[in-house]
Parts: C-alpha cells; structure tokens; sequence
C-alpha cells in the first residue's frame, strides 16, 4: 500500500497530465522515494494500476531507466561513471576498488546497508574525471584514497545517525 | 515510415520491373510478385517493426541499406535486394543471430524455425561470433514454454500479445544488450496474467515460445483448414495432425479471427483423444434405477452394458415409437445442442417435427439468447446480428452491454481493444468489473438486474436533448409515440439512485453514444438472462432505432451469439416456435412449404421450450426424449429439479461424445463424434457460414451424428437416404432462402461465406437493415419496456446476489474443456468470485471453500477475490459438477424468451465446507 503522503503526490502529479500514463515517470520517482529509495513489485502493480498502463510496460520502464531501483539502497548511494573521459583516468578501477571495499557488486546494497553502489553512464563531469555522485552531491577528481576518506566519514556519519 | 502512397507504384527489384499496391512496402510488394527478400522480425498482419535488419536493400541514389519491411518504394525507385552490400548484410545479421543461438546452430525447439530457414537459404552455416550467456528455460506454464536461448529479440511476440491481442503480458526490458523480453514484472510466465491465446508462439521465428508439450520437433502426416468449435466468434484454424492425433493448432487467415485464436481454439483440443470417449453404444442394464444423484464414472459399467448398433439403435427407436404410438406425439420432446452443424441441427429437427409429429425441439439458445432474439424478431423482423463485430473498425462509439467479452469472446474482444487503442470510444454497461474496463472510455458498473432503468434513462435524454435521428424515426421506424410516453418517468435523475451511476454520466454516454457518426451495440447474457431479458433487448434495439445506429457499417446491433453454432442452430429451426428460416410453425404458408418439401403434415402448434419440457415431464406428460449433445443436467436452471425430471423419463436416448452427466441418466447412450472427427457447415455470430472439416477418423465405433439421426428416422418410420452432409446442405438451402446461394463447393473453397445470400454468386451481405427491416410494415418497432425486478431478490436470510456466467479455459458444462490437459491445468478447481471486502466480513480466505446456498440448492467452492464483482455479490461458472452453480439459479422464466433468470437470485454465504467429489 502507498504510503498517505505519497498518495497525496501522486495525485497532484496526476493533476498536471492530461493523460494518465504520462505521469508514469515522475510517480514512480514519488513511490520510490517514499520506499526507502526503491521500488517493490507489488508498488509497481499498483503504480501500474493507478496510470492505466500494463504491468509488463511498467517493467520495461524501469529496467531501461537506471535510476529505479529494485533493492533497497544503501544510506549512501554511490554511482561511479565508467565512460570515456572517466575510464581514462581510472573510473574503472575506483569502481572496482569500491566494489573490493564493499565485497559487493555494481547494482548491489553491501551486507551493511550503509553503501550501495552503480555503474554509470556519463554524469557530465568530464572536465573533473572521474566523477562518482554519492546520493545527490558530485565528488570530482577521484581516486581510491579519496574515496575511502569520504567513505569514512560518511560510514561514521551514518552510523552516527542510525 | 514515409508517407502510405494512395498509388500503384511501379518500380524495380533486382532488374525486374514490379507493382507496388497502395500501402505495400517493399518487402510486401516482392513477396506479393514471388521474390524473396529475407526477413525475421517481420510478420504479415503486424505492424513492421524494422528491428533485424535481415530484410536490408540497397536503394540506387541512397547512402545506407534500407529495411524492406518498413519502407515503401517510390515511383521508379531501383532497389536491388541482391547486391554484394545487400546481401553481405543480410547475411551478416544472419549470422550474429545464430552465434546467439543454442549450440550455434539449428533451433533445437522447432523445424520451423525462420531464423534456420534465411540461414540456409543464405549459405550461413558456422557463425565467426562467440554465443552469450543464455538464459534459463522456463516451463512454469501449462501451455506455452519459454525457452529465450533460442529468442532473436524480434518482438513479434510482443507485438502480438500488445498491438494484435492487447493483452499486454510481454514487454521488452532492460536496455543495450542486457535487453531481453519478460513477462509483467519480469515473472515467470506461470505465474505472469497471461490469459495463453498463444499469439506469441504462433508469432515467435524460433521455437523461442513453443507449446509446452515439445511438439515443436515432431512432422505432422497432414493439415486440415477447419474451424474452432468453441465460441461464436467461428475462428478459422489449421489442425496438424500426426497418427490420427492433433499435434497443434494454428490460427488460419479467416473473416472473423484474422489468424487470431485463444486459449480453448489453441490448447483446447486434446479432449478428443480423452479416455472418457464412448467409442460403443450403451444399454442402460435392466432393472437400474434412476435416481437425482449425478453416475460417477467409475460406476459406469455397473449401469450401462456395451451393445451392438443394431440393438442399440433398435432399442433407443423403439422406446421412442412405443411411447409416441401409445401416448401420442406430444409425449415426446427433443433437445439439440448449438455445438452441432447446421446439417445435424437441421437433421435432428426434422426428426423430432416430422419423426415424432410435434414441435417439441429447442437447444442451448433458450438458456443463452432466447430473449434476445424474441426482441429482435419483435421489433426489427430478424434474430441475427446487423453488422459483423469487425465493424467496430469503421465505428466510432462501441458500446459493449452484459458481456464480458474477453472471456466468451475472446477473439472478438481483441477487435474490441484495437478499436479502442485506435481512439474509438468503448462504452461498458456491466455490473462487474470486467478486464477490458483498462480500455474503455466509460465503464458503467451498474446495479444488477436494473437495466432496463438505466437503458430508458439513456434513451429519456436522448428524447430530452433533442438528439433522436428525426429523419430515420420518420422513415424506417413506428410506435415511437408509445416509447416517448413510457420514457417519461425515467429521467436520468430519477433513475440515478435505481441504477447506481450518477445521472451526468448517464447523460455524457447518451450523447456520446447518439451524436457519433457511427454507434455500434454489443450485448451478452448479461441482458439476456434475466426474467426481464426481453425488455432489456428490446431498449437496446430502441435506443439503436432511435438514433439511426443502424443499417451502416460500424452502427447495429450485435448479440454477440455464445455458441460456434447457435446461430446455424436457430437459423435451421431447432427452437420449437419456427421452422428453418424463422418461418413461425403456426403460419399456413410456412407450413404448407415444409409440408411439401417434407413429403408428410406438420404439427401447426409450437412446441415446448427446454425449461417447459422440463417441467412437462415432471408432471408425466413428456415421457421420452432424445438429447443429441446438450448437457441439461448442468446446464439448466434449479438442477435438482431438472435431475429429478431427467430420471423420470420412461425412455430417453442421448448421443454424446463423453458420458456426461445427462448421459447418466439415459437408456441407451449412442457414441458420436467430435468436432475435429466430422465434417459440417457452421454458422459463427457474424453470420458467417464456414466449414468445419473433418481431420480425425472418429475412435472405435463412434458414429457421425448425422448418421446416427438418419438411422433413428429410418427406425421410426421415415424414408431418409442422405448421403452424406453435402446431401443435407443441399436441402438447407432450398430451406433456408437466405442461404440458397451458398453451394458447397464455395464453401470448399472460400471456407467462409456471409449470409443473406440469395443467390449463387451474390457475395453475402455483412451489413443488413440498411434500407428498412423485414417487418410486415418494413418499419422496425418500438416496444417499450418498463422497469420490473427480478424473480428473487435478496432478503436478511439470502442477502448475497449470485450471478452466473464462464470463464476463459472452461466452456459451459466442462465436458470438453475439463477433459482437456492445459485448460483443466490452468482452471482445475471450482472457483466462486467474491470482492474481497466480502471475502474479509465472511472471515473467508481466498483460497479457502465457502459454501453457498439458495432455496433450491447448494454448493461449497474455493474463494476467489475479486475486485470486479461488486460487494454483496458473487459470481460463478457453471462448469464444475462436484460445485454446480445451476443448483443455485432459479429456474424462473421470461414470460417472452422463457429464459431462465441465470444472472441473478438470492443466496447466502458461508465459510468453509467440503466440495462435492469431482465427477470427470
């Protein structure tokens, strides 16, 4: 079940598209963030019910776009890029690196729930490559030491406040 | 795509000169003229998709190669199929497609395989590119199995589960080459909503989507073009047939299906090859009594004692003669079965009228369109449809009434939602919620058993807005004067509260409905079951009267008709008011005509209905009776009642493919055959004559009906000699002028043809009415009807209304589809539909039995929420005999179409109990 307030969001969403499944994009960023950062099957039969698309087309949004997610993310959501600019000076290997400090996979939340992280396309950052957003702040110029510093202090933060 | 040109293009295919017709592409246009161009993700009768890209050619003056598929030639354009580039690409995309294949090589699911077929014909044999990883089989389906190691991603199986069928199971997911097909939320297609009309694996190139049963390897001995024998929609399919079995089911290119079928018309065939198949007559043993209780089968040897034809025929004649000589003819009835041909229909008929001297004949229809047809024959001269259900294309508003389309009709309701997905208005008028809601403009869930109200509340504002069709009223139309009176006192205000929609609603469909360009009515048993189904059909055929909707393509009115032949069946006379043609019995002309074309007199009363005869021979005044395929034991109202009638009977003879539970009570039982196992003419809802061939030879000594028919007149004393069906088709249509110009050797040909068809050669006419109706005034009528109730409301004792009606994967009584494998897999348990909030008050798990009860009888079934029925309302099927719905259901008649009210009467719910054994 929706949660009130995300009902509520959705309506006023549904409010501005004159057709319903037009609002499908923007909802399901509502139903994601008011689950924790991710999307279950059963929020997804609804949000299908409720802008009078299919099951199946819901699914084919939200495996093509990769900002939906399916498992719970980490209180840290890392999305490292790996494209052109990024890879050639090491995104690839700070995201194996964050990968290897984590013992998880792109895609996936680590054991602990604090991180999660992703592999992604360009963030166009490419004049401060490699970029790596983690939630919604740009972290430039990266590179493993850095990163494991910022990954600290964020760990404590988070720890601190769970 | 460019443009559709209007023209005939002419242009040129690998030096050959060549014409393409309006619309074609370049793909279509070589096919057409007899070239080859390879192609995968193409499919005739889908929208081209340009995805594969094995279909390139290279176009003189253009930079890049071109899809054939998707693109349309222009005026002297130079295109060269064959052309090093063109085929170097071709080939190249053969190629990576079959790296991607499992083993690299042959599709190990199908000989069909197209992807096998282009690399063959291309001399691609061992691909350069390393394989992916493949995905897993799945085989969570009963009837389809999915193996994606074997899929080209050409998403012609999710055009046809989208665009062709619209049921919206298969999507493409993911992106890049993580891209793959899923069902729904990427779930297993066992447990996806997949309703297995297998429009995909009919689709799919590879054997990527196959029938689960592994066929996909086997060579068949022989096809045969024939029909389905399920619903009225008459799709026209192909049977492969290997070892006297059918391996599969094809959809075949016909009027009303387009290729298209559904779960029953694709998996629902193997009931043929059942063990339960009488293949020996049966004489009921001397000295079994007959009781109310249904014959188990395994009891069946203990009852019945296998005979010879001779002395079964002998006995079952004889029971009949005796009776009709001591008592009279009128102690004799018939049942027929819209299952049947047209010829067996007309055949069985004539035995009854001119065999047993009386009238008493009626099948299924009494329980299925009787009001209906009461209505139109009443108001507009004619029982048929006005207009085919495809000319829902040329409408603009389709108004579909009591009928949950996509389960009785499924292949029409697919029409339905391409007209909707086109832009065309679909109005549903239904108390349930039904599937195809997702693409209705309205959706009027009303109260039950209110029609009625809220059909003159439609027509009062349409009266009141001023938006009647003056000149069609003027000219084609009487009695208007009667209706306006009566409509007075059904303002949409007033009624709002009766029926359950706000009146604004109500107003916006009228005026939605009245001002289209062109309006077009459906209607199913919703309308018709009901003690008040004559009146409902009569609004329905006002309110098209009084806007005009009629007499054009894309306007009428259409029963949509339950039955593959109950329109053949009505048409050749097997109801007891008229003879073939809707000739009354009482009219001398008619009368004198069958007399003649006969050779003996006929009885000028009409005879009994189903439920009458019933009832005729619980008071003893009915004694024999000959079922020729009808299951009454299920299929009719008050079933204790009916059962106790059934073993009343001093003689009563069946012929049947199975034993049913009608059969059980029989004295002699005479084994016929199957659909697939005879050949005969069938009469779908559109009016479309077509061919059902025979592809099976029928098992042991099971008989063709209309042999079994001529051997029973020849034993009460008729001089029959038919040859075979061809010799009774001929007779039909010296019976029945509206189908004197179909020959049987069209039909052998054109598989299908509409009629009226008067004469040889006339091409049938789709669209009737279009210049007044076959009326003595020629002027359709109004009959107004007033708002009544129904038979049995609920009250604190009863308070749940209980609606029957089918499902998908079970076809009325279930003797078929319970002994077919994948139906009976999918749907296996008695099943009562209740709204959850219902579900909750009761304490009743879904998934749990609740039992049922109502004055005349009861049941115990397993729970099932839904959303779609109302509260304080339950729906079943009426397919399950260890859960009979029919025990519920009044036997309560319209006093006009004496049908019973099947779709309402008043029960009370229970948690728990245990279900009745299961008989089949």
């Amino acid at each position: 079940m929706l949660a009130l307030d995300t009902q509520k969001e959705i309506a006023q969403l549904l409010s501005r598209y004159p057709i319903k499944r037009n609002a499908l994009l923007p909802i399901l960023h509502v139903v994601q963030k008011g689950n924790e950062g991710y999307l279950t099957p059963e929020l997804l039969e609804e949000v299908a019910g409720i802008c009078e698309v299919s099951q199946t087309h819901v699914e084919g949004v939200i495996s093509f776009y990769t900002m939906y997610k399916l498992e719970k993310p980490g209180k840290f959501h890392l999305q490292v890029c790996t494209c052109v600019p990024c890879c050639l000076v090491g995104g690839e290997e700070l995201l194996e690196h964050v990968e290897q400090q984590l013992d998880t996979h792109a895609g996936h939340t680590a054991d602990d729930g604090v991180f999660s992280v992703e592999e992604v396309e360009c963030l166009g950052a490419c004049s401060y490559a490699p970029a790596v957003i983690i939630n919604e702040d740009y972290h430039e110029q990266m590179n493993p030491e850095k990163l494991d510093r910022l990954m600290d202090e964020l760990r404590t933060q988070g720890q601190a406040h769970a | 795509m460019d443009a559709f040109p209007t023209e005939i293009v002419r242009f040129e295919l690998d030096g050959k000169t060549i014409e393409a017709l309006p619309g074609e592409s370049i793909l279509q246009a070589a096919q057409r003229t007899g070239s080859e161009i390879p192609h995968l993700c193409y499919k005739a009768g889908y929208r081209p998709d340009g995805n594969c890209r094995a279909c390139v050619v290279e176009i003189d003056g253009e930079r890049v190669l071109a899809p054939s598929c998707c693109r349309n030639p222009k005026e002297g354009m130079q295109v060269n199929s064959q052309s090093e580039r063109a085929l170097h690409s071709q080939k190249m995309v053969v190629e990576l497609l079959l790296s991607d294949m499992p083993e690299q090589g042959k599709s190990p699911y199908t000989q069909r395989s197209e992807l096998d077929i282009w690399a063959e014909k291309l001399g691609v044999v061992q691909p350069r590119f390393a394989g992916r990883q493949q995905p897993v089989q799945d085989i969570s389906h009963p009837a389809i199995s999915v193996q994606l190691d074997a899929c080209i991603q050409c998403t012609r199986c999710v055009r046809a589960c989208r665009e062709v069928q619209v049921n919206d199971v298969i999507g493409y997911a993911n992106r890049g080459d993580h891209s793959t097909i899923v069902f729904d939320l990427n779930d297993p297609l066992g447990v996806s909503t997949c309703v297995a009309c297998g429009e995909c694996v009919q689709a799919c190139p590879t054997g990527a989507l196959m029938p689960s049963d592994n066929v996909g390897l086997e060579v068949s001995d022989k096809t045969v073009a024939s029909s389905c024998p399920y619903c009225g929609v008459g799709c026209l399919l192909t049977y492969d047939v290997k070892d006297n079995r059918i391996l599969r089911v094809e959809g075949r290119e016909g009027p009303a299906n387009k290729s298209r079928l559904c779960v029953k018309g694709r998996y629902g065939f193997d009931y043929v090859h059942h063990p339960d198949r009488l293949t020996q007559p049966q004489i009921r043993c001397e000295g079994v009594p007959k009781t109310v209780e249904l014959l188990n089968p395994s009891d069946f040897d203990k009852v019945f004692r296998p005979a010879s034809w001779e002395e079964a025929l002998e006995v079952a004649a004889s029971g009949l003669k005796r009776i009709r000589d001591e008592q009279g003819p009128q102690a004799l009835a018939g049942f027929g079965c819209a299952k049947g041909s047209n010829e067996e229909a007309y055949l069985l008929q004539k035995l009854v009228r001119t065999g047993f001297g009386n009238n008493n004949i009626d099948h299924c229809t009494r329980l299925c369109h009787a009001s209906s047809v009461v209505a139109l024959l009443e108001g507009i001269g004619s029982g048929a449809v006005s207009n085919p259900f495809t000319d829902v294309e040329d409408a603009e508003v389709i108004m579909v009434v009591g009928s949950n389309t996509p389960v009785n009709h499924p292949v029409a309701a697919t029409f339905f939602k391409n007209a909707a997905q086109a832009g065309k208005d679909l109005i549903l008028i239904d108390p349930r919620r039904i599937d195809l809601a997702r693409y209705a403009s309205y959706s009027l869930q009303f109260n039950p058993d209110t029609d009625v109200a809220l059909f003159n509340a439609l027509m009062h504002t349409i009266v009141e807005e001023g938006l009647c069709n003056e000149e069609y009223l003027a000219k084609y139309t009487e009695g208007f004067d009667a209706l306006k009176e009566n409509l007075k006192d059904y303002s949409p205000e007033g009624m709002a509260k009766v029926c359950g929609i706000p009146a604004e609603t109500l107003r916006e469909v009228a005026r939605r409905y009245a001002t289209a360009k062109s309006s077009i009515i459906f209607w199913g048993m919703g309308v018709s079951q009901h003690i008040h189904g004559t009146d409902n059909a009569r609004c329905l055929i006002a309110l098209a009267l009084m806007t005009g909707q009629i007499g054009r393509p894309g306007t009428g009115l259409h029963p949509l008709r339950g039955q593959n032949n109950v329109q053949g069946a009505s048409d050749m006379g097997l109801i007891p008011m008229v003879f073939p043609d809707y000739k009354p019995v009482g009219d001398p002309t008619a009368k004198h005509f069958f007399e003649k074309l006969w050779g003996t007199t006929l009885d000028p009363n009409p005879g009994l209905t189903v439920v009458e005869i019933t009832e005729e021979i619980h008071k003893r005044n009915i004694k024999g009776l000959y079922i020729m395929g009808e299951n009454p034991a299920m299929s009719d109202p008050n079933l204790n009642h009916t059962r106790e009638a059934l073993a009343r009977l001093e003689h009563f003879v069946i012929q049947d493919i199975f034993p049913t539970e009608t059969a059980g009570f029989a004295d002699v039982i005479l084994p016929t055959s199957a659909f697939p196992e005879k050949t005969g003419t069938f009469t779908n809802t559109n009016r479309q004559v077509q061919l059902g061939r025979q592809a099976l030879e029928p098992p042991g000594d099971s008989r063709q009906d209309w042999w079994i028919i001529q051997e029973m007149a020849k034993r009460l004393g008729l001089s029959w000699n038919y040859r075979g069906v061809p010799d009774v088709f001929e007779e039909i249509r010296k019976a029945t002028p509206s189908m004197a110009g179909i020959t049987w050797d069209r039909l052998e040909q054109d598989h299908s043809v509409t009629y009226p068809c008067e004469n040889e050669g006339d091409p049938g006419d789709p669209v009737i009415f279009t210049d007044g109706f076959p009326t003595p005034s020629g002027r359709g009528k109004f009959v107004p009807a007033k708002f009544s109730q129904a038979a049995e409301l609920p009250n604190e004792e009863f308070p749940y209304v209980f609606i029957t009606g089918r499902q998908l994967e079970h076809w009325h009584t279930g003797s078929m589809t319970r002994r077919a494998g994948v139906l009976d897999a999918i749907e296996p348990l008695p099943i009562v539909s209740v709204n959850p909030s219902d579900l909750g008050q009761l304490g009743v798990d879904a998934g749990t039995t609740l039992t049922v009860q109502s004055r005349r009888g009861k049941l115990t079934a397993f729970a099932r929420g839904d959303h779609g029925v109302p509260e304080g309302n339950v729906y079943m099927s009426f397919a399950y005999n260890e859960a009979a719905a029919n025990l519920i259901t009044t036997d309560r008649l319209d006093p006009f179409g004496k049908i019973p009210e099947f779709k309402f009467c008043a029960v009370k719910l229970s948690a728990g109990g245990d279900p009745a054994p299961r008989l089949v």
